[in-house]
């Protein structure tokens, strides 16, 4: 035992030697298998996962974020604060300057030009930019020299991270997109199949929905790097095929989002040709209660709408009654295994705003009973099921079409009826479900149900506007076609002054504590949203390709230009 | 002949102008939208200029004569464009796909001919495995082979290409290692190694979609052969003391191939609707996969532009097949 770990000690050392005697290009060829394949590779025209993650191979901001969540630099030579001076001391203003000698990979310089333009590009009101909410609050950018990209707002931004930070708000370089502003946008094939970029990798050929041939950008700012001189993103096929395409044959390097059964895991771990990876980012399977009447008694129109409150719902003890009979790790061994945890919280991470609450993970069976019967919920007639004032305690239980929900949904409805409510279940096609149509009964947001499960989750790191989605003001009603964020019709004026608190505070321990409240507002004090799952991403990686750190905070590929061929 | 070609030619188009309305129709009418493409944590604002941005607030009905100008008349102008080098359709809006942001209609061009080498060598191989078995079988009835077939034929038929092609993944590029799981679209057959190395990555999902053909034309065969068997003109050749690789193979053979070759001539328009559940599972990038993409994907315009494309050629494949029906039989001449 102690030989191996020796050996491998020498491996190790032998791998990073490796790296640092590394030259461009020197490991060849990289396969990498997404299985939803890439449409296209401008991330303004589509905000699917797939083709902002190949198109990050290619296209930069001027900083990303790291595993940790950190922001780090990438176009930019640091990151500005208002410690070092870079954002003013209201917040109004931050200042980003380019690392000299930035060159595009057709060996044109990178200016501060390309980034007014990619701003322009984007808040176009006629292109439909997927990442228009990257540059909301942007009053106006000024670029006073070719490096130096000065950035103002119309109110104070404590978090600024978002405009040029991360995969999904990259910049494009001004001279390739000059026609292609607003309506243009989708003319512009070539340019969005094959855009030039800082990344460590160009476009070499594009099919698709299909393959995305790459080749080392021979203008990469870090000469040594990337390591391979070429890389195939494919798609096509599902997570179970792509798995075991790098965990069983042997064919790709790395498969992206390869989601299987705990089952499975295990079975293609054994073929012992790759590892999984897995990290968490802040993706939680929730149910969210229906605060308002769903009843299809009502008229159309007030139907869920903040006109009549729910009968039993709007019963804090009811809504705890059905949090506490859920036993959550069954859930997560049922459906996720380890690319899954147990969760209380909305807001799972980053660290400094998660809470620490972990109230909910022990079920409580009996404990929720006593609530019920104190609620005055009691089986009065001997069925099995509690009633009130005669009326049955009868949950519509709805979520959209997957296998892993349907699991969820039959364990939760047995823990229910033995808790005496009795459960209707219901999916939903998920094109319908979160297809956001005011003409249908189905949408999510329309919630014509007592419960609804799914998951969401944040864009980055800062949860403010994760939060704000349950002011008073964003109840999805017909007044505004049953377009809003606030799904559960959750609403209290202490919560929103303590978000508006939010959106003025800078100081981030400030900041994490009242996000920290907020979470808590909606899980352990009122249980509006009953989180299940902390969903984990979980990719495959061959036991040959090295330097790989699963990232859950920015694109998946973030560190492409340092990956190698362990030999 | 001709007059009755032209007829049916000049039929097929209210015909084909009916089925694009209930195409686009349908698919536009379905449950489902772009919108649920979008993730959660886009806001309500931008997601509603996305849409808009889409073209898919129009009404419902001046998309439809949109889609039809763009596909009877832009892009023909379009692919006349690239076949001569001139410029009629510049400046006009093509059929361009939810997704991808690009023309429908290069991305299908793109895609035609993976779909043609891999899903028509999967029905070549069919009906040369097909043809064989329905003779024997029919000339050897009841027999061992015979039971053989039937059970072949039974098994191309029940079991789906899905469960086919994972049990062929998991022996033959699991097991054994013999053949890629996934299709490398990338390669470019120049030496015989190239081409070999296509061979091996054809060589599984021809096999499933083989499998699957062979089945139902084997069947026909089978059946079209114990028909002519038992014919007078049979016997008589018999009595005229021709040897039995006479009578079965010229005899039979010829006369029972009549319903075959059109069994066939209409099977072929689905080699262009690809195949999708194999190629998707074995990553070929064909037309089928393209649909099944789009259609998760609420790629409406491709989903549209693609199943009428299959249509066309179906009305075409029952043309060819009928035309071809009267010249292998000159009893049922259509003037």
């Amino acid at each position: 035992m102690k030989l191996r770990t020796a050996l491998m000690g020498a491996i190790c050392v032998l791998g990073s030697t490796t790296v640092a005697m590394a030259e461009r290009g020197a490991d060849g060829h990289v396969n990498v298998l997404y299985w939803q394949a890439p449409s296209i590779l401008n991330p303004y025209l589509s905000s699917g996962t797939k083709d902002v993650e190949t198109g990050s191979l290619v296209l930069e901001g001027l900083a990303g974020f790291d595993e940790k969540g950190v922001v780090f630099p990438r176009l930019a030579v640091d990151v500005p604060t208002v410690e070092n001076g870079g954002i003013t001391e209201d917040l109004m203003q931050i200042t980003w300057k380019l690392k000299p000698g930035l060159v595009w990979s057709d060996g044109t310089p990178v200016t501060s030009a390309d980034a007014k333009f990619t701003y322009e590009y984007c808040t176009h009101p006629e292109g439909g930019c997927a990442q228009a909410a990257r540059y909301e609050g942007i009053a106006s950018i000024e670029t006073p020299d070719a490096e130096t990209i000065v950035i103002k707002y119309t109110a104070p931004k404590p978090n600024p991270y978002t405009a040029f930070v991360g995969g999904t708000s990259p910049l494009l370089q001004a001279a390739q997109f000059a026609n292609c502003l607003g309506a243009a946008a989708s003319t512009c094939t070539e340019q969005n199949f094959k855009p030039i970029g800082t990344g460590p990798f160009m476009v070499k050929d594009f099919k698709v929905n299909d393959t995305v041939e790459l080749e080392a950008n021979p203008n990469y700012r870090d000469p040594a790097k990337p390591a391979f001189a070429t890389m195939t993103v494919k798609g096509g096929g599902d997570a179970t095929a792509a798995a075991r395409a790098v965990m069983e044959t042997g064919e790709f390097d790395y498969a992206w989002n390869t989601q299987i059964n705990p089952e499975q895991q295990e079975q293609m771990k054994a073929a012992g040709k790759g590892v999984l990876l897995n990290g968490f980012g802040t993706l939680v399977e929730r149910i969210e209660m229906n605060m308002t009447d769903p009843s299809p008694d009502l008229a159309e129109g007030e139907r869920s709408t903040t006109k009549h409150p729910h009968p039993f719902l709007s019963d804090i003890r009811v809504r705890k009654a059905l949090s506490m009979a859920i036993d959550r790790q069954i859930l997560v061994d049922i459906g996720y295994g380890s690319a899954g945890r147990a969760t209380c919280n909305l807001v799972p991470a980053p660290e400094m705003f998660a809470s620490t609450n972990t109230d909910c993970i022990a079920q409580d069976m009996e404990g929720a009973k006593a609530l019920l019967d104190e609620a005055g919920w009691t089986d009065s007639d001997g069925d099995g099921i509690r009633d009130k004032d005669g009326k049955k305690l009868h949950i519509l239980y709805q979520t959209s079409t997957n296998p892993v929900r349907q699991d969820f949904q039959a364990v939760i409805k047995d823990w229910w009826t033995e808790l005496g409510v009795e459960v209707e279940l219901k999916n939903i096609d998920a094109s319908v479900f979160f297809g956001g149509d005011a003409g249908s009964p189905d949408t999510f947001q329309k919630f014509y149900s007592d419960v609804e499960m799914y998951a969401n989750n944040f864009d980055g790191t800062d949860p403010e506007p994760y939060l704000a989605q349950y002011l008073c003001d964003k109840i999805p009603g017909p007044e505004n076609q049953w377009q809003g964020e606030n799904i559960n019709r959750f609403c209290d004026p202490a919560y929103d002054a303590l978000v508006a608190e939010l959106s003025t505070t800078a100081d981030m321990a400030k900041r994490a504590e009242i996000a920290i409240k907020l979470n808590e507002m909606l899980t352990k004090d009122s249980y509006v949203v009953v989180p299940l799952v902390d969903r984990g991403r979980l990719s495959a990686a061959s036991n040959t390709l090295g330097g790989v750190v699963l990232n859950t905070w920015d694109t998946e590929l973030w560190n492409a230009q340092d990956w190698f061929r362990m030999k | 002949m001709l007059t009755f070609t032209l007829r049916r030619l000049l039929l097929a188009i209210p015909t084909l102008l009916l089925i694009s309305l209930v195409i686009f129709f349908l698919v536009d009418l379905a449950p489902g939208s772009p919108a649920s493409e979008i993730p959660l944590t886009v806001p309500p604002e931008v997601r509603a200029k996305i849409l808009e941005s889409l073209g898919v607030n129009q009404p419902v009905w001046v998309r439809y004569l949109l889609w039809l100008k763009q596909f009877f008349w832009v892009e023909p102008l379009n692919g006349i464009d690239a076949i001569f080098g001139t410029d009629y359709a510049e400046g006009m809006q093509r059929i361009i796909s939810y997704q991808s942001r690009s023309p429908v209609f290069a991305i299908i061009a793109d895609r035609i001919p993976q779909t043609l080498t891999v899903i028509g060598t999967a029905y070549l191989v069919g009906v040369l495995i097909a043809l064989p078995i329905g003779i024997y079988s029919a000339y050897r009835q009841y027999s061992l082979f015979d039971q053989l077939g039937t059970v072949f034929a039974m098994i191309g038929f029940s079991v789906p290409t899905f469960f086919t092609g994972t049990l062929f993944i998991i022996i033959f590029a699991v097991y054994l290692g013999w053949f890629p799981t996934k299709y490398d679209t990338t390669l470019n057959v120049t030496d015989w190694d190239s081409f070999l190395k296509q061979l091996r990555q054809m060589a599984m999902p021809v096999m499933v979609l083989g499998l699957a053909n062979a089945a139902a034309i084997s069947r026909y065969m089978r059946s079209s052969m114990l028909d002519n068997m038992g014919q007078d003109y049979v016997r008589t050749a018999r009595a005229k003391g021709m040897n039995e690789r006479v009578v079965v193979l010229k005899h039979v053979l010829r006369n029972s191939l009549i319903p075959v070759v059109t069994v066939i001539a209409l099977g072929i328009p689905s080699i262009f609707g690809g195949a999708i559940i194999t190629e998707n599972l074995f990553g070929v990038n064909g037309i089928g996969s393209a649909l099944i993409q789009a259609i998760h994907g609420n790629d409406l315009p491709m989903v549209q532009t693609l199943a009428f494309i299959f249509a066309i050629l179906i009305v075409l494949f029952n043309l060819i097949a009928d035309v071809l029906y009267g010249m292998l039989d000159p009893r049922i001449r259509y003037d």
